[in-house]
C-alpha cells in the first residue's frame, strides 16, 4: 500500500473488502432458498415446447464449502496484510521472510566459511570441500567476464595461468576480490604523433614479445618508448604496483596484433575488476581466493575436467 | 420461455440434505468380480511398497531428489514423457472400456469404489447388514450404540491411517516411515500428508461414499459422451418385468396370469444400491455400473422361480430388439470401438518402444554465454561449452566426447585432448569443454554435432548426438 500517497485508499480497498465479503454471505443466505413450484422435482420452465427443466439440487455440504471461503478469508485477512494498509495481526512481510531466510542459510552455511577462513589460502586451495564451494561461488559471481572456465575473454584476464597484471601470490589475490582494481593506460596519441608513429610503437612493442615486426618502424618508435617504460618499465616487463601488464610475454589482455596494439597506444584502456567486499564479505572471499589461486596453480578447474584415468 | 404458472409454491432450500443409504449386503457373480478386483488392486497398493529391488525400494518416488524408481529403472524430471504416455494409455483404456461395457472403471476398479466396499464390510462386521445398521440409527445414544460406533471409526480410522502411511510410503521410503512411527518423529510434510490421505480415505469412503461419484468426479459428468446404444449397461427389462407387483407363488402346473410381470417389486434392487437410485426409473448418471442389482435380482429370481436376468448387462439396441449375445458381441466392433483400439494400441506400442530404446545417459550442450569466441595461439579460435551429463543409470557410466563440424571450420578438436569422463551412478557431471577450430573466413555462427558415445563396453552402449554453435569472430 506504500504505493498510495493518501491514507484513504488504504481505507477504501479495506471498505469494499470487507462490504464484498459481507454481500457474498447475504447473496448465499438469500440464494438458497427460494420459492419453486410445488412439484420438487420440476421448476415448472419449458423451453422450446417440451424442454422441462427439472430439480436437480446440489447437495447441503456445497453451500457450507462457500461458507467455510467467507470464514477463511476473514481468518486470513486478519492474520496477513491485504484489509487495505492493516498489517495483519502476524505482521508478514515478504522483506521480512526473506531476511529470515536469509539468517536461515548464514545460520546453515556460516559455520563452514568460518572454518575455511581459518585455513590458510594456499592450503585451502587443495581441499576438495573448498574447491567445490568456490567453484559455486565463481560461477555465480566470476564466470560472467572470466568466463565458466577461467580463461577470460578480450579484456578479462586469463586466471589459469601463471602471469598476473597486478599479482598472483594468495594476499594479492584476496585484495584483487575484495577491493577490486582499477587499470589505465593512458592515450598515446600525444607521443606517437598520428597513425603512422602509432603503428611504429606497436612494432616495436611486438619486437619486445619476439612477435614478427617491422625492424624500421621499430627502431624509428624505440626513443619515444621512454614515456611508456614510466609504467612499463625500460624492458617492457610491466609494473604489477600499478597493473602495468608485461610486454615481453605471450599473454595480450586485448591482443597482439599490430592494429590491436596500435589501437591501444592512441585511445588508451581503462579496465576495472569490482569490489566484492561489501558484497560477499571477507570469508567468502577467502575461499574464492583459494580457488583462484588453486586454478593458477594448474589445479583442474573442476572435477570435470579430470580425464577418466586420472579418476580410476 | 414459455412458462408454466405454477398453481401453488412453497418455500424449499435449493440445496438437498443427504439421505443416508444403508446398501444391503450382496453376493453373487459380480460381487466376487468387485471383491477379487479390490484384493488385486489393494495386495499391489499395499504390497508393492515394501519390495526391495538392487537395494532400495522397488517403487519410490523421491520428490527432494527428483528421482522416480520403477523397480529397474530409474525416471528424472526429464522423463515426463513416459508419464504422459501413461496418462494417454489411462484415459484412452478408459474411453474403450466405457464405449465397450460402461462404467466398469467405476463399478469395480475406482479406488472410491475400492474403499467404500472395504469400509462399507467393516461397517457390515460391527453394526450388521441394512436392517440393524437402520435400527441402530434409530435407536437414542445408549452403551451400546456408542460402543459400535466407536468400534467401527476406530476401526475406519485405523485402516485410513494405514492407506495414508502406504501411500506417503511411496514417496518417502516405507521402512523409515514405519520405523519412526513409534516415536511419530515424521517431519511437516510426512505428517500432513499422511493425515491429509487418511482425512480423505476416512471422509470419502466412510462418510461421503456416493456423494463422490455424483457431485465431485468429472468422469461421471463426461462419460456420457462415450456411451452409444451399443453400449452395455446395467438395465432393467422393463417389458418383460412390467407390470411390477407382488404375486402369489405359482402353482405347480399352473399358468400364471399373462397380465403381471416378472418383477415382484421386492425393492431389493433398491436397497442393495450403493447411490440410492431405483434401476427400475432407466439409465441414470447417478448409476456407477457396480451390478450390485444385477446380481440381488438373480437371487429372487432363482427363488420366486423366473429365468435370471431380469437386469442384467444389455445395451439399449439389445433390449429394443431383442439381441441375443452373439448379436451384441457382433456389434462390440463398431468404428468407435475400432478407433479407440488402433489409438490405444499405436500409442501403447510407441510409448513400449520408446521405453526399450530409452538412452540411459541425457546430455545437455549449453554454449558458455559469458564468453563468445576467443582467440589462441597459431590463430586458432576457442570457444566454450558446458557439458550437463546426466547418468540415470544406477552404475558409473565412462563416455568420450567429441566433436564434428562442416567447413568452413577447420581443424575442429577438444582443446584438452581426450574428452573421456566419467560419471557417477544417478549423478548430474558438469563439464567445461573447450572446442577449437582454425580461424578462416567466415564469421559467425556455424553449426556443430557433439558426439557423445559409452566407452564402457557393449552392455547398455550409446551413441548420443546433440546439436550446438561455434562462433568466429
Amino acid at each position: 500500500m506504500s504505493d498510495f500517497t493518501s491514507g484513504f485508499w488504504g481505507l477504501f480497498v479495506a471498505g469494499a473488502t470487507l462490504v464484498s465479503i459481507v454481500a457474498c454471505g447475504l447473496l448465499l443466505a438469500s440464494l438458497s432458498k427460494r420459492k419453486v413450484a410445488t412439484d420438487p422435482d420440476d421448476t415448472g420452465h419449458v423451453w422450446d415446447e417440451d424442454l422441462n427443466e427439472l430439480n436437480n439440487p446440489l447437495p447441503r455440504w456445497w453451500i457450507w464449502l462457500f461458507w467455510i471461503t467467507i470464514v477463511f478469508s476473514l481468518g486470513y485477512l486478519w492474520l496477513y496484510p491485504g484489509l487495505g494498509a492493516n498489517p495483519g495481526s502476524l505482521k508478514w512481510t515478504s522483506t521480512g521472510e526473506y531476511t529470515e531466510e536469509v539468517k536461515q542459510a548464514e545460520a546453515q552455511f556460516g559455520p563452514l566459511y568460518a572454518r575455511m577462513a581459518l585455513v590458510d589460502v594456499k592450503q585451502l586451495s587443495t581441499d576438495s570441500v573448498a574447491r567445490s564451494a568456490g567453484e559455486r561461488l565463481f560461477m555465480s559471481y566470476c564466470s560472467q567476464c572470466h568466463a565458466a572456465d577461467a580463461r577470460g575473454a578480450k579484456g578479462f584476464p586469463n586466471l589459469t595461468d601463471a602471469d598476473w597484471l597486478h599479482g598472483g601470490d594468495p594476499e594479492t589475490i584476496k585484495t584483487t576480490i575484495l577491493d577490486g582494481r582499477n587499470a589505465m593506460m593512458p592515450s598515446m596519441a600525444a607521443v606517437v604523433g598520428d597513425a603512422a608513429g602509432a603503428k611504429d610503437m606497436a612494432n616495436y612493442v611486438r619486437s619486445l614479445a619476439k612477435l614478427d615486426h617491422d625492424a624500421a618502424g621499430a627502431a624509428r618508435a624505440q626513443p619515444k618508448f621512454a614515456v611508456c617504460a614510466a609504467c612499463h618499465g625500460p624492458e617492457g616487463k610491466g609494473n604489477p604496483a600499478m597493473g602495468a601488464p608485461n610486454l615481453t610475454d605471450k599473454v595480450w589482455l586485448y591482443g597482439s596484433s599490430e592494429a590491436t596494439i596500435a589501437e591501444t597506444i592512441m585511445k588508451g584502456r581503462t579496465n576495472v575488476m569490482p569490489a566484492h567486499r561489501a558484497f560477499l564479505g571477507e570469508q567468502r572471499v577467502h575461499v574464492l581466493a583459494a580457488y583462484v589461486y588453486g586454478l593458477s596453480q594448474g589445479q583442474s578447474r573442476d572435477n570435470g575436467t579430470a580425464p577418466v584415468s586420472a579418476v580410476k | 420461455m414459455n412458462a408454466r404458472i405454477p398453481l401453488e409454491t412453497v418455500e424449499q432450500s435449493l440445496y438437498e440434505v443427504r439421505r443416508k443409504i444403508y446398501p444391503r449386503a450382496v453376493h453373487g457373480w459380480f460381487a466376487r468380480w468387485r471383491w477379487t478386483l479390490v484384493f488385486a488392486t489393494q495386495f499391489v497398493f499395499y504390497g508393492l511398497a515394501w519390495l526391495e529391488w538392487n537395494g532400495r525400494q522397488a517403487v519410490l518416488f523421491d520428490l527432494a531428489a527428483r528421482k522416480f524408481y520403477l523397480f529397474g529403472l530409474v525416471f528424472w524430471p526429464q522423463d515426463v514423457i513416459y508419464l504422459t504416455v501413461l496418462l494417454i494409455v489411462s484415459a484412452l483404456a478408459l474411453f474403450l472400456f466405457t464405449a465397450v461395457a460402461g462404467r466398469l472403471w467405476c463399478g469395480y476398479a475406482c479406488p472410491q469404489t475400492v474403499y467404500t466396499e472395504i469400509f462399507m464390510w467393516i461397517e457390515r462386521r460391527i453394526e450388521g447388514d441394512r436392517p440393524a445398521r437402520m435400527k441402530l440409527d434409530k435407536q437414542p445414544l445408549g452403551a451400546r450404540k456408542v460402543a459400535l460406533k466407536a468400534a467401527k471409526h476406530g476401526a475406519w480410522i485405523t485402516l485410513a491411517l494405514w492407506t495414508g502411511l502406504t501411500f506417503v510410503g511411496y514417496f518417502t521410503p516405507i521402512r523409515d516411515l514405519t520405523h519412526s512411527f513409534a516415536t511419530l518423529d515424521y517431519g511437516p510434510w510426512e505428517t500432513f500428508w499422511i493425515l491429509f490421505y487418511a482425512l480423505a480415505t476416512y471422509g470419502n469412503a466412510g462418510w461421503m461414499r456416493e456423494q463422490v461419484c455424483k457431485y465431485m468426479c468429472p468422469y461421471a459428468r463426461f462419460q456420457s459422451a462415450m456411451f452409444d446404444s451399443d453400449t452395455l449397461v446395467i438395465t432393467y427389462d422393463a417389458a418383460r418385468g412390467e407390470p411390477r407387483g407382488s404375486r402369489p407363488r405359482a402353482r405347480d402346473g399352473e399358468a400364471r396370469s399373462d397380465r403381471q410381470g416378472d418383477c415382484v417389486d421386492c425393492h431389493i434392487c433398491v436397497q442393495v444400491c450403493p447411490t440410492g437410485i431405483d434401476i427400475r426409473d432407466g439409465l441414470q448418471y447417478e448409476c456407477i455400473g457396480c451390478a450390485a442389482c444385477v446380481d440381488a435380482c438373480d437371487q429372487v429370481m432363482d427363488k420366486v422361480g423366473s429365468p435370471r436376468g431380469l437386469i442384467r448387462y444389455a445395451t439399449e439396441n439389445a433390449l429394443r430388439n431383442g439381441w441375443s449375445w452373439r448379436q451384441i458381441l457382433a456389434r462390440v466392433a463398431r468404428p468407435r470401438v475400432l478407433v479407440y483400439t488402433s489409438i490405444l494400441g499405436a500409442v501403447a506400442i510407441a510409448g513400449a518402444v520408446a521405453l526399450w530404446m530409452r538412452v540411459p545417459v541425457k546430455v545437455d550442450v549449453i554454449r558458455d554465454r559469458t564468453s563468445l569466441a576467443r582467440e589462441v595461439e597459431n590463430g586458432r579460435v576457442e570457444n566454450l561449452y558446458r557439458l550437463q551429463l546426466m547418468n540415470t543409470q544406477e552404475r558409473a557410466r565412462a563416455i568420450a566426447v567429441s566433436v564434428e563440424g562442416a567447413a568452413p571450420l577447420r581443424g575442429l578438436e577438444l582443446a584438452d585432448g581426450a574428452g573421456r569422463f566419467e560419471v557417477p551412478p544417478l549423478t548430474t557431471r558438469m563439464v567445461t569443454i573447450r572446442v577449437r577450430a582454425q580461424a578462416v573466413d567466415g564469421r559467425g555462427a556455424h553449426p556443430i554435432t557433439f558426439v557423445i558415445e559409452s566407452t564402457d563396453g557393449a552392455a547398455g552402449a550409446f551413441k548420443l548426438r546433440e546439436k550446438s554453435r561455434f562462433l568466429l569472430p
